[in-house]
């Protein structure tokens, strides 16, 4: 045996024909607030109790058991109360249990649970919790069951438990006999439901925790068999789409031609539901032709009479005061405002579920990061019990925030009623910008104060289009705001909630005062959060600030950086690792240069260097339909999650959230006009495309900090954003006002009419084949 | 209602569909090969990327009436007999670098790689930076960067091969 110190946990093992173990969110879990530390500014409240701790304290409440099941055959099976949606939590989970249980991982089979309302806030995917949330009872129901094979090995071989060993599945005695597990399952398989007590392994035991794992489904992935909601069949479930309003959030007035729709070839059904006209058909191409050929009279929607400028005033004008005067009346000053474009979160694979309603059950299968909160909203619509609503949650092709809410299940479910029959709904892509959720249009505007060394003060308002945080992510929070430390939230709104625990200035700047206000109400319009939330905004804001009191104190930004971050080596470990991967300082030419930023969030640290080419010969590159501009030529960035459980995962993550950055600051955006969004296609919403993306980029993941895992799914993203912006300043050599840095330029595309709603698929891709 | 045979990975089918209906949609909802995704029907994000007659383009734009029964039509699934091995050299590329994150693209993104990697080594020439520059697939969980590293990796291999 190994001499480390193993820390304990209670486990259960269930009464079941194979080994069953379990555990409690309650038990295992553990927070991992960091204590408040001596800094000259006052830590915020992001910097001791941020938004996963509550996430986590939350799952800690709700009493219920996740099982890992050993099969007859040797494998493990667990169902994972999340979604994978490409952030790799099926692979990592599997390395969870494969490591407990000295299991390949190949030999874990990770799933994802249908909607379980016993977990009431225990399955929510967001906010980049899993890992942090999920960490120790994965592990803990793992041990347990290899401790219960080892128990009946030990009792079969006549040896003590403590000198048997484990490895890929084998259970080892001293003099060489084995026992695989597969023959272990059914006979060690408890026969009444007990606690136990299990150790869990020492971080210097991994094996597998901390390598490079490649994921679980890229074999499925590359040969198409991965199956999403899309491709899945179920009997009578026929395409399904929707005739959508002009408007935001209009309604249907009158269907004019509903019997001639009916009629068209392949159509079977068409009925108003809340969100248009739906119609049902053999294959989706017949659901378009009938989309576009509906003609509808339609009330108007909540904001006709709106545009970009119209908000953007309304902005300005609901601006929060600062708060006091500078500590020293005499002190320079540094004031900015920033405008953040309104921008798209919807994911690759639309909005799509499949439900069937019957008189007295439904059934959904959709991507779903809160299940059960769909689970609610579909029985309260269809005036069922929550029991008679079973929800089957199935991978999905990307979220970024965009499968928190229900809708897509509410209409499938709607449609499905009223036509009798099943059907599979898919938004089409235009339906996703035109009526898709929108991360709010934003202002943030800081100002400090610098004297002599010293950054005095450090204010930051941000002003936002109301967020829709209606959905399950809203339960956690209000459940928690009132009793959860730090108390007194409960009457501020989520908006407040969610930005006091996320935001936060990692420097020591004097007196630091941070503060959101929404305007408008929550559902004027489809909102919802992008992946990183506000900080994403919040944070270009604050590092441009950051770049602009360097230059007026005439220090290296780097250098800055370095000397004001708050006291905390892993913070400085991270900027220097990135800085001197990046070779910052190096001689850039005319029209190019080198940002660095820095950002703390999900438990983590992480630093990013960018190279941006300005240069007309760049900025002038011809694409087809394309927006090509200024392109991140390199990019460097160093990340500290604690513990890295697959760091191949960590780095994807990182790449990832960096191409949201890239497009977030140079090309995409959505544009406003008298209550609809121009926007209609991949091709009008400039998310970054391969002309974009820098040909250099290195992910540092730098080596474990601390025996328990941080945030990763959304963190490259903020700081990626904040290095690409204050490379682009240094460049051109001046702030932008407004990202992305494009919004207003000429349209580079003729925006699809409203009416029809859809844009016909083209008939001339035979030219198009090279 | 019309009646149109064509070969799809290596096998003759025939399907009955009016003949305006794309081709993706006779594909996914008729013959059940899901294999080329939905991301836009209107051959902007290039998710259905397939081949016909070794050619990449997009069946969301390509009404089934225009395939000929000679036409073969290549997806995802049958792309590992064109090389008559268990994965293609590009598939294989795509698991090496572990590029797929959600993995919805990647169909798209591998048949788009083959065909530019052959117009290029037909052309007698490597596949460049520029070449890479020029693919249009959306991957919206960002992964462009080891599409970039595994179609070079790739690309080799398919040269060895040949």
């Amino acid at each position: 045996m190994t001499d480390v110190s193993r820390r304990r946990f209670l486990a259960y093992v269930i009464a079941a024909p194979t080994v069953v173990a379990a555990a409690r969110w309650a038990d295992a879990g553990t927070s991992t607030t960091a204590a408040p530390q001596p800094i000259p500014s006052a830590p915020g409240l992001s910097d001791t109790y941020d938004l996963n701790d509550l996430l986590t304290d939350s799952t800690k409440t709700t009493a219920n058991m996740i099982t890992v099941r050993v099969n007859k055959d040797g494998t493990a099976s667990f169902a994972l109360p999340r979604i994978e949606t490409g952030q790799g939590i099926t692979t990592s989970t599997a390395m969870l249990i494969a490591e407990e249980m000295d299991l390949p991982v190949s030999k874990v089979h990770v799933t994802l649970a249908d909607a379980r309302p016993e977990l009431k806030q225990n399955q929510f995917t967001g906010g980049s919790n899993t890992s942090i949330s999920t960490y120790t009872p994965i592990r803990t129901a793992a041990a347990a069951a290899k401790q219960q094979m080892k128990g009946e090995a030990a009792r079969r071989l006549g040896v003590s438990a403590d000198h048997l060993t484990t490895r890929d599945g084998v259970v080892h005695a001293p003099d060489g006999r084995t026992i695989p597990y597969a023959d272990l399952a059914e006979s060690a398989a408890a026969t009444s439901t007990r606690q136990i007590v299990v150790a869990l392994k020492d971080p210097s035991e991994f094996r597998i925790i901390g390598r490079p794992h490649g994921r679980v489904d890229a074999h499925a992935a590359v040969t198409g068999r991965k199956t999403f909601t899309m491709d899945m069949h179920v009997r009578g479930a026929l395409p399904t789409m929707i005739c959508r309003p002009p408007t935001i959030k209009g309604t249907v007035k009158r269907v004019n031609n509903r019997t001639t729709v009916t009629n068209m070839p392949g159509v079977t059904d068409v009925a108003v539901i809340s969100g248009g006209v739906a119609v049902r058909a053999r294959t989706f191409g017949q659901c378009i032709d009938a989309v576009r050929a509906l003609k509808v009279t339609w009330n108007p929607g909540t904001v006709d009479k709106d545009s970009d400028k119209t908000f953007l005033a309304e902005l300005k004008a609901n601006e929060l005061p600062f708060g006091a005067p500078s500590p020293d009346p005499l002190a320079d000053v540094v004031d900015e405002s920033f405008t953040f474009y309104w921008k798209s979160n919807s994911a690759l694979e639309p909005n799509v579920a499949i439900a069937d309603v019957r008189k007295t059950r439904a059934t959904i299968w959709s991507p779903l990061q809160a299940p059960i909160f769909t689970q609610q909203e579909v029985a309260d619509l269809l005036g069922f019990s929550v029991d008679q609503v079973k929800v089957h949650v199935l991978p999905g092709g990307g979220a970024f925030g965009r499968r928190m809410f229900s809708d897509v299940a509410l209409e499938a479910a709607e449609a499905s009623k009223k036509f009798g029959k099943p059907v599979k709904l898919m938004w089409h892509r235009t339906d996703e910008f035109r009526a898709g959720r929108m991360h709010p249009m934003a202002t943030s505007h800081v100002r400090a104060t610098y004297s002599g060394g010293s950054v005095l003060s450090f204010e930051q308002r941000h002003t936002s289009m109301a967020t829709d945080w209606s959905m399950g992510f809203g339960e956690p929070l209000s459940a928690s705001m009132a009793s959860a430390p730090p108390a007194g939230l409960g009457d501020q709104g989520y908006s407040q909630g969610v930005w006091n625990l996320t935001i936060n200035v990692p420097y020591n700047f004097g007196q630091v005062d941070h503060a959101i206000y929404e305007i408008r109400k929550y559902d004027d319009m489809h909102t919802g959060s992008v992946r990183n939330l506000y900080s994403a905004d919040a944070a270009v804001a604050r590092e441009l600030v950051v770049d602009k009191l360097a230059k007026a104190m005439k220090v290296d930004r780097y250098r800055f950086r370095q000397e004001f971050l708050k006291d905390d080596d892993l913070a400085s470990g991270v900027l220097h690792a990135a800085a001197k991967a990046a070779r910052w300082g190096r001689h850039m030419p005319a029209g190019t240069a080198q940002g660095i930023a820095f950002h703390s969030e999900y438990h983590g640290k992480i630093a990013a260097v960018a190279e941006i080419d300005c240069r007309p010969s760049t900025v002038n590159r011809k694409k087809r339909q394309a927006v090509t501009g200024p392109r991140v030529t390199k990019l460097v960035i160093a990340v500290d999650v604690g513990l890295p459980i697959n760091p191949r995962g960590l780095e994807a993550q990182m790449m990832g959230g960096a191409m949201d950055a890239i497009g977030q600051i140079l090309t995409e955006s959505m544009h406003l006009r008298d209550g609809y969004f121009l926007e209609g296609s991949w091709d009008d919403y400039y998310y970054t495309r391969q002309w974009n993306v820098p040909r250099d980029i290195k992910v540092i993941v730098m080596p474990p900090s601390s025996d328990a895992p941080g945030g990763a799914g959304e963190f490259g993203v903020a700081v990626t954003k904040a290095a690409v912006a204050c490379a682009l300043a240094q460049a051109t050599h001046e702030t932008p006002a407004y990202f992305p840095i494009n919004h207003f330029d000429p349209l580079p595309f003729h925006p699809f009419p409203t009416e029809p709603p859809i844009p016909q698929s083209p008939r001339d891709g035979l030219k198009h084949a090279r | 209602m019309g009646k149109h045979t064509f070969r799809v990975n290596g096998e003759r089918v025939t399907v009955s569909a009016p003949s305006d209906v794309r081709l993706l949609w006779v594909l996914r909802d008729l013959l059940g090969i899901t294999g080329p995704k939905y991301g836009c029907g209107i051959e902007v994000c290039r998710a259905c990327t397939s081949h016909i007659n070794g050619k990449a383009f997009n069946p969301c734009s390509v009404p089934v009436g225009q395939i000929d029964s000679n036409d073969e039509i290549t997806t995802i699934e049958g792309l590992p007999d064109t090389v008559g091995k268990k994965l293609h050299p590009m598939q294989q590329a795509w698991i090496d670098r572990d590029v797929a994150q959600c993995g919805y693209c990647q169909p798209g993104q591998i048949m788009a790689a083959v065909a530019k990697v052959r117009e290029a080594q037909q052309a007698g020439r490597e596949i460049t930076e520029a070449d890479l520059d020029d693919i249009r697939n959306i991957c919206r969980c960002g992964t462009y960067h080891r599409i970039r590293e595994a179609i070079h990796e790739g690309a080799k291999q398919m040269a060895a091969d040949d």
